[in-house]
């Protein structure tokens, strides 16, 4: 069942930034736009499988650090080629300066 | 390993051959495992930043150049300075438009996505490159870079085909070859190791662009027997075969020599020092290990990015000419020995290499 998750604080994320998150073996990207919002996807690139974390974040853009594919970070959908597959969303709230991810 | 020539060769470096399939049950394949050096993130994001103004002053400057030396060259006509002034725009043309598709193909040329696909598709149009093949080809070549069997970009084979690399310095292969793959796009195919790597839903862009460039020739050619003048053809196309000498001379640094089948770029990529006309020319690819291993850099920022990771790197050559007294022999000793690669020193406190654990690279290079 899919329950809510402590991902990290909210100063662990600059802003305009990304961070890698690991739970249960799988890998998040949780993201921190340049408006204060948090965000979280899946950890890995749709194209091939590289990291998001090591990516770019340009407003609400995340570029992937090995092709420069692109998604919107708010929805998911691929934006710029190699990546043609959108990435997939994760609800987040926060919580006393907590960031958390329903996974 | 034993020696391959001819079709054997060809077969042997072929996206729908054997090796393809080899390096993908090697655990070569996939772009997953490949060494980078360590940056802080703070750093990092620093010099992944993009900024439109080098690009912009660089593009109206390269424009401004291409635009001066055709004017004066037409102008100058049936005179010798129209000679020079072809030769550098020939040169600007047919040389520096290969850095603007690279750059502007990564999306890191510009900050502005809309400027960055505009002259991706101007330069890919020069470089008589289709947009759409050429992008996934080159995803390709950074997912796989050197990997046999995987990466259509291996410009210097083990042995190397001498005759067509002299060739190319004039176009003479690469010109007809090019054309011949507009003609087949345009015919609604695609070529059969494009097949390979370029996805089925991007088919239609590819044979659309290539009508329009079919319909842009046709007037070229069109305006050459209406004129009975070939400056139609030295200011469209012509600078592809008089122009391209310079790209050959700069592209053949980038790894000819050097390590396939290897996971670390520091094995099979080189960086050089140039001069500013040449880092101009070449949007800074010079610095060719850290474009490889950080692509998300723009151009502007790969001296930067260099002065950050040389200490984990084999020493920068110190020009072209240094490169090419190391890159003429070891190509000269791959036609008997294909198993040899330049492996170069790194400097004391440097990551070690990474070389897939099954050896092959030590062993077969």
């Amino acid at each position: 069942m899919p329950t809510w998750v402590a991902a990290c604080a909210t100063e662990d994320i600059d802003v305009e930034d990304v961070i890698g998150f690991r739970h249960e073996d799988r890998d998040y990207a949780i993201y921190r736009t340049a408006e204060g919002d948090f965000f979280a996807t899946d950890g890995h690139c749709t194209h091939e499988r590289t990291l998001l974390c090591d990516g770019l974040v340009m407003g609400r853009v995340i570029e992937c650090p090995k092709h420069n594919g692109r998604f919107d970070i708010p929805t998911g959908k691929a934006i710029r080629a190699p990546v043609l597959e959108d990435v997939q969303t994760f609800p987040t709230k926060v919580e006393d300066g907590t960031v958390f991810v329903f996974v | 390993m034993t020696a391959v020539m001819g079709r054997e060769r060809l077969k042997y470096y072929s996206l729908t051959g054997e090796q393809g399939e080899r390096a993908v049950s090697d655990g070569l394949a996939g772009g997953s495992d490949w060494f980078r050096s360590d940056i802080e993130r703070k750093r990092m994001k620093e010099l992944m930043r993009r900024s439109d103004f080098p690009a912009v002053r660089d593009t109206l400057l390269w424009f401004g150049l291409l635009v001066g030396f055709a004017a004066a060259g037409v102008a100058l006509w049936r005179s010798w300075p129209a000679f020079i002034c072809f030769a550098i725009y020939g040169v600007l043309y047919g040389t520096a438009s290969d850095s603007r598709w690279h750059e502007c193909g990564h999306g890191t040329a510009f900050k502005n996505p809309w400027l960055n696909d505009r002259v991706y598709a101007i330069a890919s149009f020069m470089d008589m490159r289709d947009p759409t093949v050429w992008r996934w080809s080159h995803t390709r070549h950074h997912t796989d870079t050197l990997i046999v069997g995987r990466d259509r970009e291996i410009a210097v084979m083990r042995p190397a085909r001498l005759a067509r690399l002299t060739a190319n310095l004039f176009g003479l292969l690469e010109f007809p070859h090019n054309l011949w793959e507009m003609v087949v796009h345009a015919s609604g195919h695609l070529m059969p190791d494009e097949r390979t790597f370029v996805p089925a839903e991007e088919e239609r862009k590819v044979f659309r662009t290539a009508r329009v460039w079919c319909v842009i020739y046709a007037l070229m050619v069109a305006a050459c027997v209406v004129t009975h003048s070939v400056v139609p053809f030295l200011l469209i196309g012509g600078p592809r075969i008089y122009g391209v000498w310079l790209l050959e001379i700069y592209a053949l640094t980038q790894h000819a020599g050097l390590g396939e089948n290897v996971l670390d770029h520091r094995l099979n990529t080189r960086t050089l020092y140039m001069g500013r006309v040449n880092r101009f020319l070449y949007w800074n690819m010079n610095y060719h290990i850290e474009h490889h291993m950080f692509p998300m850099v723009p151009y502007h920022r790969l001296a930067d990015l260099h002065e950050q990771v040389k200490h984990d790197m084999p020493e920068a050559y110190p020009s072209m000419w240094a490169a090419y007294k190391e890159i003429i022999p070891a190509v000269l000793r791959q036609l008997k020995d294909q198993t040899y690669y330049i492996r170069r020193e790194l400097p004391p406190g440097a990551a070690p290499y990474r070389v897939p654990p099954d050896g092959r690279a030590v062993l077969e290079g």
